[in-house]
């Protein structure tokens, strides 16, 4: 199932990252979960293309960094509101791998009970309020929670995952202003993976940077690598505290990178092969973890096979869960609006 | 007890008393704190709940329905007063995509209100969309549309009162509309339609602004003898399809009146709802009257042309009464 974790001598030419000040087993969880998603990512695309996943997918593989350096900077109370590609936000959150491959499979034990797919995955017993099929909205709910927990005076705060195809779109700004003026505990992380499906950032986008057009919305923005795990940690970390100082949002962009097409199938030939190697082998964001715990000595080559092992037997166990999963309803079965069985103005 | 309001005060009376009832409720809008609405429809909420409660918000449609959602699912119930229905459309995302799906999709519910005013009068093609259709045929939304100020006082309050997504929609040329309202606990159930005034020989089906024109029709009408029941639906979603079609198999006719276009209306719904349910009992086929396919004149004389007339709804009850049985 897993095998693109880097072979050890493409380590060498490894972009290096900053371990300063984190504690061994804290990095050792964050890479057994990007090694959890990247697993999941790959067995999904695989699965979508042998036709069990209904709808397909956007595969989250390469971006794994973004989705668990800035989901462990969060409490557990905190929201989370994702996009269209979302599993790594929503494992990275606490979902379970089972009820998202079910989800995926469109089965009743996923997260949604099949009613939902791969760009509505949602837990609210986990805070996050759901992967969404539409540019911009996700980061527009994180907005709303954020409200919510300004005028509860709630210890909380709300993250909203945004992409650079997002960054043109006028809900995104709208919302960004809004939490601004209202100096609300929101934090806007966008993951610029450099294309908005085909379309590359320099095609789409005027002026020098998302971060940079983000700080002239008055708060405070930053652009950091998003394939190091630890900065977009850090990064969170310090918005997350300025959200519960009372000091408003903070917008982060995380440069990433996808490793598959936008959608799963995709023929792409929008990027070449020697941009995604170099994506791969030099900034591999698991991979270069992985280096520096080892350089560390906090990480040994058996400790990492045993995680992917075991991730594949996760990811092996949320299949076969999803397999057994039963439908949701019967062909032939009608669906109402769930509402219209509710006594109307009874309450 | 009763008490005399106008219906923009009606609206305000009933969120005062649901606000002070359940803390959870604010309002977000644009100028709403100290104009009080383009409409005065929340005047003098701003000074008793300040601006925590009564938030102004910059100009940013989608963003105020995002925040409104997203503050529901906290479990806060928002009302997002657009003023202007017309302002929706930079928010039908959000509206539609959002708010309204985010109970089937998730399972949690979303205790929005989103206040609107609608319907026609003067001020031109862009502030006088009758689109109220659109969301009553959005799964996932109920529309509320009173036509008088108690039902606007009970309804508003039955509103913050339900967990799913309501657009609440109050007609432009009623706002300074006088009545009676009820007390703090006389909600009107969605769903119940009302009838304004009995008769045996043709129902006529409206809401909203319409339903004065239709009183007047009616009352036009049995000075020639014919007698009029009038059904003010009070909620275009859910529809009261019972007190309808019970109405029908009385009267034997029917005419269905709105201010939209008639084009995939709420005026086609009822009718075809009508004959689906009781044309064995027509002795005539159903006529809608509703607004021509054209954008919203400003001219007066333009206007008056555009939109449905009491004339124009006297006449299509002699065209249903002189179709043989």
């Amino acid at each position: 199932m897993a095998d693109t974790h880097g072979a050890p001598e493409a380590t060498m030419d490894l972009e290096p990252i900053d371990l300063a000040g984190m504690p061994p087993a804290t990095l050792t969880e964050w890479l057994r979960t990007m090694v959890l998603i990247r697993t999941f990512e790959q067995e999904s695309v695989r699965l979508s293309l042998a036709g069990k996943i209904p709808g397909g997918i956007h595969s989250s593989e390469g971006q794994e960094a973004v989705a668990v350096g800035s989901i462990r900077a969060l409490g557990p109370d905190d929201v989370v509101a994702g996009t269209h590609r979302s599993h790594h936000h929503a494992l990275a959150k606490g979902l379970s791998p089972r009820s998202v491959m079910a989800e995926l499979f469109g089965k009743a034990d996923g997260c949604a009970g099949g009613r939902g797919g791969s760009m509505h995955l949602v837990d609210p017993s986990v805070h996050f309020f759901g992967s969404n099929g539409i540019v911009g909205a996700g980061i527009g709910l994180a907005t709303g929670a954020a409200l919510g927990f300004h005028m509860r005076k709630q210890p909380t705060v709300a993250l909203g995952y945004v992409g650079d195809g997002g960054a043109n779109t006028g809900r995104t700004w709208e919302n960004v202003n809004l939490a601004a003026v209202w100096k609300l505990p929101l934090i806007v992380v966008c993951e610029n993976n450099l294309y908005a499906v085909e379309t590359h950032i320099d095609q789409s986008f005027a002026g020098e940077s998302i971060a940079g057009r983000a700080s002239g919305f008055g708060l405070p923005s930053i652009a950091v690598d998003g394939q190091d795990v630890v900065a977009v940690h850090r990064a969170t970390a310090a918005a997350r505290e300025r959200a519960l100082a009372g000091d408003g949002p903070t917008f982060i962009e995380a440069r990433t990178y996808r490793y598959e097409g936008h959608n799963v199938g995709e023929y792409g030939v929008y990027r070449t092969q020697d941009e995604i190697a170099e994506w791969r082998t030099r900034k591999d964001p698991i991979d270069r973890l992985r280096s520096a715990l080892t350089a560390r000595a906090a990480l040994d080559d058996q400790a990492f096979e045993s995680m992917v092992e075991e991730a594949t037997a996760t990811v092996t166990d949320a299949v076969r869960y999803a397999d057994a999963s039963a439908w949701p309803m019967l062909p032939g079965d009608r669906v109402a609006w769930p509402a219209d069985q509710i006594e109307m103005g009874d309450r | 007890m009763t008490t005399t309001l106008t219906l923009s005060q009606a609206y305000r009376a009933g969120v005062a008393e649901e606000m002070a009832r359940d803390d959870r409720i604010f309002i977000m809008g644009t100028d709403i704190l100290i104009r009080g609405g383009h409409f005065a429809q929340v005047l003098g909420l701003g000074q008793e709940f300040g601006a925590e409660r009564v938030r102004d918000t910059p100009i940013s449609e989608a963003a105020m329905v995002a925040a409104g959602v997203g503050a529901a699912l906290t479990g806060m119930r928002p009302i997002v007063d657009l003023n202007f229905l017309d302002f929706a459309f930079g928010a039908m995302d959000e509206i539609c995509n959002q708010a309204a799906k985010i109970r089937y999709m998730f399972g949690m519910p979303v205790p929005l209100v989103i206040r609107a005013t609608n319907g026609i009068a003067l001020g031109g093609a862009q502030h006088n969309n009758s689109i109220e259709a659109w969301f009553a045929e959005m799964p996932g939304l109920y529309v509320a549309m009173p036509s008088n100020p108690a039902d606007t006082k009970s309804l508003i309050k039955t509103s913050l009162r339900l967990d799913d997504p309501v657009l609440f929609l109050m007609h432009k040329s009623l706002s300074g509309m006088r009545g009676e309202v009820g007390g703090p606990e006389d909600l009107v159930p969605f769903g119940h339609a009302a009838i304004r005034r009995p008769g045996r020989d043709v129902t006529i089906v409206t809401y909203g602004g319409t339903v004065g024109k239709a009183v007047q029709a009616a009352d036009r009408l049995a000075a020639r003898g014919i007698e009029i029941e009038v059904i003010d639906l009070r909620t275009l979603y859910p529809l009261d399809l019972e007190t309808v079609v019970a109405s029908v198999k009385r009267t034997g006719r029917a005419v269905v009146v709105d201010e939209a276009p008639g084009y995939g209306g709420v005026a086609a719904e009822v009718a075809a709802s009508i004959q689906e349910a009781a044309f064995d009992y027509l002795d005539a086929a159903v006529r809608r009257v509703s607004a021509a396919r054209s954008p919203i004149p400003n001219s007066p004389h333009l206007l008056e042309a555009t939109i449905p007339q009491v004339a124009d709804i006297e006449a299509a009850v002699d065209m249903v009464m002189r179709e043989p049985a």
